[in-house]
């Protein structure tokens, strides 16, 4: 024998499934807007991932290249490299010799036969070099500091090479990520709210719509919980359709998105890794999305038939 | 089992609807409550299903003071009255069985439980063969017959009916206050209220005339008395 208290409860759930099929036209709207607020979401929550995980790959491949002249020695080398390793700031520093210097270029150019030959033909004019990978890319003074004494500088052939444009990339990318942060959140706000607004207008229409038989009910004794109930299971079940659709519409751009941007090489973005994050967390994001989505629908029909029912009498 | 003492009503803009009604209706009985449209009597029923507080003064209905009773203990009181309302207020877009069903639903009670109780009912008003009819389908009498089965589906000790007879022809009203006196019979206590002065002489009940907010005569076996 099941207790009062679970027929009960399963008569909710079951009356709210039955109003939403007889409400269906009436909540398209409330569902709308909530696909596009759990849409806007889920964008800013890929795109944020993305960003991060780009500025994380940049970051890793930032380092310190320092050319040598051909006439140092390798004592000299030697003691320039023992100093580095004593500062504080880097975190790694390999030596890259003439041989190595120009065995790297010709893998880069395999594909390029002229700039190949260019530099067979000449005795090998690529420099020595020393690459330093700094602790934290953003904060290369004291490297740079001590590179730019004249003892030093001596010894370079060529003015240092700080990565300069990817540091510019970086600050871009970081701008960029806290400018879509701020205005996720904000417009993320604004969509709860009218999807709130719009369910709780979709709520009351449907109390209009019921009022006999809402009025029946109580008379009849039925508690406030199984009046108010299937309203809250109708409109979580909003959100859950919602959750749904807005995530088939997201994969689809980012499918899109991964095989049309990427190959137009918006800069260094990786936008494939929306995809690929999007792919593998599917069911994470899934279930999110859904969370959020009844969450927010469960939130506003409290509030809406907390305002719209008056089960006082 | 229903007891009301120096009970008064007032409202703001309507002024005194009842004033110092006592009233007090042993089990089993079955009592007529009589009166010119606005002498009280559908505030009296309606302060007994607590859709109304009285201003003042004591209610108490099968042993549950009403002064003590919280907003969420007020759907367990109306499951233990029937109502029966003059304008039946049945859910036209169910049958005929899913409206008694639906008082039954309401108090979460099984559906096995539904399935047997509700044919029974039917069965008792009259109504054997109609379950599958829509009110939209059945004639007046028939349709507060429904109601009343609605009513009594949960056997409540007390049952009560607000002009149950005033939208229908003389046939069917008798039709409908016999299923009330059936009910009455088996022991369930009535309070039925009318303006019907051929139903209130011929039942030989007892009739309580109310006139202006105040009982007028509280008769065992009463008469209609026109004022």
């Amino acid at each position: 024998m099941k207790s009062r208290r679970a027929i009960t409860f399963e008569r909710i759930v079951k009356n709210g499934f039955v109003n939403f099929g007889r409400n269906i036209w009436l909540a398209i709207a409330a569902i709308a807007m909530m696909m596009i607020t759990l849409t806007i979401l889920l964008f800013a929550m890929v795109a944020n991932i993305t960003f991060n995980h780009t500025i994380a790959d940049i970051t890793s491949h930032i380092d310190v290249s320092v050319y040598l002249k051909d006439n140092v020695t390798d004592a000299q080398r030697d003691s320039l490299m023992g100093q580095l390793r004593q500062l504080s700031d880097v975190k790694k520093i390999v030596y890259v010799s003439k041989a190595d210097a120009l065995k790297q270029y010709e893998q880069q150019n395999a594909n390029n036969s002229d700039l190949l030959a260019a530099i067979s033909e000449t005795d090998n004019p690529l420099p020595a070099s020393i690459v330093i990978t700094p602790v934290d890319p953003n904060n290369l003074q004291s490297i740079k500091n001590f590179l730019d004494k004249p003892k030093v500088q001596a010894l370079q052939s060529d003015p240092t090479s700080y990565s300069g444009d990817r540091k510019k990339a970086i600050d871009n990318i970081t701008r960029a990520t806290h400018f879509f942060q701020e205005a996720g959140v904000v417009g993320i706000i604004v969509f709860i709210i009218i999807s709130m607004l719009i369910i709780f207008n979709t709520i009351r229409m449907a109390i209009f719509n019921r009022r006999d038989e809402l009025i029946i009910m109580r008379l009849l004794g039925a508690s406030t919980a199984y009046i108010r109930g299937p309203f809250i299971v109708e409109t979580m079940l909003y959100g859950a359709v919602a959750a749904i659709i807005s995530l088939v519409i997201c994969g689809a751009l980012f499918k899109v998105a991964s095989s049309t941007l990427q190959a137009s090489s918006l800069g260094l973005l990786d936008i494939t890794y929306s995809d690929r994050f999007f792919t593998s967390h599917l069911f994470e994001i899934l279930s999110i999305q859904i969370l959020i989505g009844i969450l927010i629908g469960a939130v506003s029909s409290l509030i809406a038939t907390r305002r719209y029912l008056k089960l006082n009498r | 089992m229903i007891l009301l003492d120096r009970v008064s009503k007032s409202y703001n803009r309507r002024g005194v609807a009842l004033e110092r009604i006592s009233l007090h209706v042993e089990p089993k009985e079955f009592v007529i409550i009589v009166g010119p449209s606005g002498s009280g009597k559908t505030t009296i029923f309606r302060l007994l299903t607590r859709e109304e507080k009285p201003t003042s003064g004591k209610i108490i209905v099968g042993g549950m003071d009403y002064e003590h009773l919280r907003d969420k203990d007020v759907p367990l009181l109306r499951r233990k009255i029937g109502v029966v309302f003059q304008d039946f207020k049945l859910l036209n877009n169910k049958t005929v069985y899913e409206n008694v069903a639906f008082a039954l639903e309401i108090a979460g009670i099984s559906n096995n439980e539904i399935k047997h109780t509700v044919p029974k009912v039917l069965d008792l008003v009259g109504l054997k063969g109609k379950e599958n009819n829509y009110p939209m389908e059945l004639s007046g009498g028939e349709r507060q017959r429904v109601a009343i089965a609605r009513a009594i589906v949960r056997q409540p000790k007390i049952l009560i009916a607000d002009e149950p007879t005033g939208n229908l022809d003389p046939k069917h009203a008798w039709d409908v206050i016999k299923v009330l006196e059936k009910i009455n019979h088996y022991g369930t206590t009535v309070l039925l209220t009318t303006h019907n002065q051929e139903i209130v002489n011929t039942l030989k009940r007892r009739v309580v005339t109310l006139a202006d907010g105040h009982i007028v005569s509280d008769k065992a076996q009463g008469k209609y008395k026109t004022t």
